[in-house]
């Protein structure tokens, strides 16, 4: 029997991270945690349980991974699902027909598409705003808003929120204040010092880390909206299986060094990018002459590991694409190999054109995510890829 | 496999992919990718994001699609993300009729989270068909069945629920959980929709947590595909490949442990302590003669009923060889009560007036020897 118990220590990120789940098996001590695919568990005796009763309502390994990412988060409660959407949709049923949710408008297309086509339906009210320009926020209120729903930093343009000041709104007006932290993790941003009430995740992302697993999180800082959330996650179902929990939980222990890394890399990638003749225009919130720069300064810890660019004129998309050699021309983001994806086309082409080219969305802008491999390798690679597309 | 001349046991071995098209292998790989690389913007491959298709859950989907004879399948990361998705398909206003002794967490949907986003649920005896058609109302969208039911075993006629469907123009989903596509195929008779939890019967070892649905046509296939891709609540594919796995032996698994559940409805049934056997293959079942015609079998679930709490509570401790928990549809005898399991959700009063009564236990068949399962029960019970 192992004695060893973290729980109660205070421990640095990194410690809590890599060692996450190694004080969970008290019978072998096992210093990772076991992959529990199990259905149900044996009763001791009628109206005594384990702690669990079916999987569904709770696992083990799932338990470790929500326990983790709620102690990383400093939230009271963590959950896990079957992907960043099911992690949406399930916190967007916290709220009832007739109300309204404040939402980023340059929201990611998945994330868009479920607002629209299954939430709205319901009766819940989408209000798309500007959620970096806190005026705008200010004129979208009226008595029905009870909720806003933000991303820390936009995706594909890399807008930033202005948290501290949405926090402030929001508790003045009783509103349950939603982060989508995903391209910026606890790590570099911690929105629940900035009034936020829930956070969540595409775990798949930097999470996870791998590209090898969907996976979606929800971390929340009170016990009332905790409640709820536990309520949903068990009746509706959507909750990620044991096997992925753990691979999940494997990409936590590495997240502080795999995200260091690749920021370290984007700020290099934007700046090369950015003297590039090739190359219209460079969003990354790093570079000191980005819009959102002194303000994800002042309230983060980083700038992620998320680029994208506009190409100049004459430059074709589709060539570049064709040409890259070690980026992978693909969806999805926050993995350890570098990805080049096409917002029109991927991962916004849900999204009404007129309203996509409004956001900075066109068709010469192309979004890098950045992986953990060497930089020079990377920049070389985007070199011959955009002088072999003009 | 797209023989549909193969007889059922065939098909279960065969169907959605039975070999790996790159390598032959005879399983189809685990393919823990979250996205896939693009050869051209212009034509997407197969594969994009692994929330809108994995090879693995594909393998699994297809199959399923092939056995309830439907065409398009689709894997959930529970029964229950499932059955959320059927429902998440109607919309605020409309209307649907559920069996009165619905599953549990089924109940708990309807009646909570779906109720308070404008979805309205009358709750009818499906045994009777024509209280479906009195209860229909103009925003009335679908009608939800569960054949035979849990834990009452309750047996609904397929035909005529579809024929007043089709009548009034419903929506017709079905839970197939307890028949499985090896006894019952729905979509053969008018239905439109069909949900699985594969925890139960179609994984079979009570090691993971999945959920399946069916349509029977292309453009419910395509709004059923809306609400998975758009929702998310998918099945990884891990879980994928361990549902796949236990489809090739449905087959057996489900003779096996129909043959032990009809052996252990007779013995229950010569105990003077079981006061009612609720099982669809016993002579005196009401539905035997509907369930016959509609289905291959009674299926390896029964319930019955003792004299009260104190007695039910008593044989659930004292087995020693059935595994007493929640569940059911695994390879080992599962015995739950469902006054405070499966329907715990339900206010006593509901539950007793659906005929749940606190002295009723169900059990699962597993693959045990069923005398040795009597046994368990005898003494358990105290006979």
């Amino acid at each position: 029997m192992s004695q060893r118990n973290l729980k109660d220590k205070k421990l640095a990120v990194e410690t809590l991270l890599a060692q996450a789940g190694s004080d969970w098996d008290k019978r072998t001590g096992a210093v990772s945690v076991p992959i529990y695919q199990t259905a149900t568990f044996g009763h001791p005796e009628l109206g005594k349980s384990t702690g669990f009763d079916y999987s569904r309502s709770s696992n083990p390994t799932r338990l470790v991974l929500e326990e983790t990412l709620a102690r990383f988060e400093g939230g009271v409660r963590g959950f896990a699902f079957a992907s960043g959407l099911a992690a949406i949709d399930t916190i967007f049923r916290l709220f009832a027909p007739g109300d309204s949710v404040i939402v980023t408008e340059d929201l990611y297309g998945g994330t868009h598409r479920l607002l629209e086509k299954v939430i709205a339906p319901y009766g819940v009210r989408i209000i798309p705003v500007d959620t970096s320009d806190i005026n705008a926020v200010h004129a979208a209120m009226d008595p029905s808003v009870k909720g806003l729903f933000v991303e820390s930093l936009t995706n594909p343009m890399l807008r930033v929120a202005d948290l501290p000041a949405l926090g402030k709104l929001a508790k003045a007006r009783g509103l349950t204040f939603i982060v989508d932290n995903t391209f910026l993790t606890p790590l570099f941003l911690k929105p629940f010092d900035m009034g936020a009430d829930v956070t969540v995740y595409s775990a798949t992302k930097f999470l996870g880390g791998h590209n090898d697993v969907v996976a979606g999180a929800v971390v929340v800082k009170d016990h009332d909206i905790a409640e709820k959330v536990a309520f949903l996650q068990n009746a509706v179902g959507a909750v990620l299986g044991p096997q992925d929990a753990w691979l999940v939980l494997r990409g936590l222990k590495t997240l502080p060094l795999r995200i260091h890394r690749q920021a370290e890399n984007a700020v290099r990638i934007a700046a090369w990018l950015a003297q590039h003749p090739l190359v219209k225009a460079v969003h990354y919130p790093g570079l000191s002459t980005h819009p959102g720069h002194a303000r994800l300064r002042s309230m983060g810890f980083g700038f992620g590991g998320i680029v994208s660019f506009e190409v100049a004129e004459g430059v074709s998309v589709k060539d570049l694409l064709a040409r890259v050699g070690v980026f992978i021309f693909a969806e999805s983001l926050g993995g350890v190999e570098s990805l080049i994806t096409y917002p029109t086309v991927q991962t916004h082409a849900d999204i009404d054109p007129a309203r996509r080219v409004r956001f900075g969305i066109n068709d010469r802008l192309v979004r890098l995510s950045i992986g953990i491999e060497d930089a020079a390798d990377l920049i070389a690679d985007l070199e011959q890829a955009l002088e072999s597309a003009r | 496999m797209k023989d549909k001349d193969l007889q059922v046991h065939t098909r279960l071995v065969h169907s959605g992919q039975d070999r790996d098209p790159f390598t032959g292998g005879s399983s189809v790989p685990i393919y823990q990718a979250s996205t896939f690389a693009q050869p051209d913007p212009d034509h997407p491959g197969a594969y994009d994001y692994s929330r809108s298709g994995n090879p693995t859950r594909e393998a699994l989907e297809k199959s399923i699609a092939e056995l309830e004879g439907g065409t398009s399948g689709f894997a959930f990361a529970s029964g229950m993300a499932a059955i959320s998705a059927a429902f998440f398909m109607l919309k605020s206003g409309d209307h649907l009729i559920a069996p009165e002794d619905v599953y549990g967490g089924t109940y708990r949907i309807l009646s909570t989270l779906l109720k308070q986003w404008g979805l309205q649920t009358t709750f009818v005896d499906m045994t009777h068909p024509e209280r479906i058609a009195q209860v229909v109302l103009p925003n009335t969208k679908a009608i939800f069945v569960e054949t035979p039911s849990n834990p009452l075993l309750k047996i609904t006629d397929l035909d005529t629920v579809a024929a007043i469907a089709r009548e009034h123009g419903l929506l017709t989903i079905i839970d197939n959980t307890f028949p499985t596509p090896f006894l019952q195929r729905p979509i053969e008779h008018g239905f439109d929709i069909v949900v699985h939890s594969a925890t139960k019967f179609i994984g079979g070892h009570s090691d993971v947590i999945a959920g399946l649905a069916v349509t029977r046509n292309e453009e419910l296939g395509r709004r059923m595909k809306a609400v998975q891709n758009g929702v998310g609540g998918i099945l990884g594919p891990q879980d994928s490949w361990i549902v796949l796995r236990g489809i090739r032996t449905l087959a057996v698994r489900m003779e096996a442990q129909q043959r032990a559940a009809q052996t252990i409805a007779e013995g229950l049934a010569q105990w003077p302590q079981v006061l009612k056997v609720h099982y669809p293959g016993l002579k005196d079942h009401p539905g035997r003669a509907i369930n016959e015609r509609q289905s291959a079998g009674p299926g390896a679930v029964l319930s019955f009923e003792l004299e009260d709490g104190v007695a039910a509570r008593r044989a659930l401790a004292g087995v020693k060889l059935c595994f007493p928990g929640v569940s059911l549809g695994g390879v080992e005898s599962i015995l739950s009560y469902p006054a405070k399991m499966s329907h715990a959700v339900m206010l006593p009063q509901e539950r007793h007036a659906r005929g749940i009564s606190d002295g009723l236990l169900r059990l699962s068949a597993g693959l045990e020897d069923p005398q040795d399962i009597l046994k368990d029960l005898k003494q358990a019970i105290g006979v």
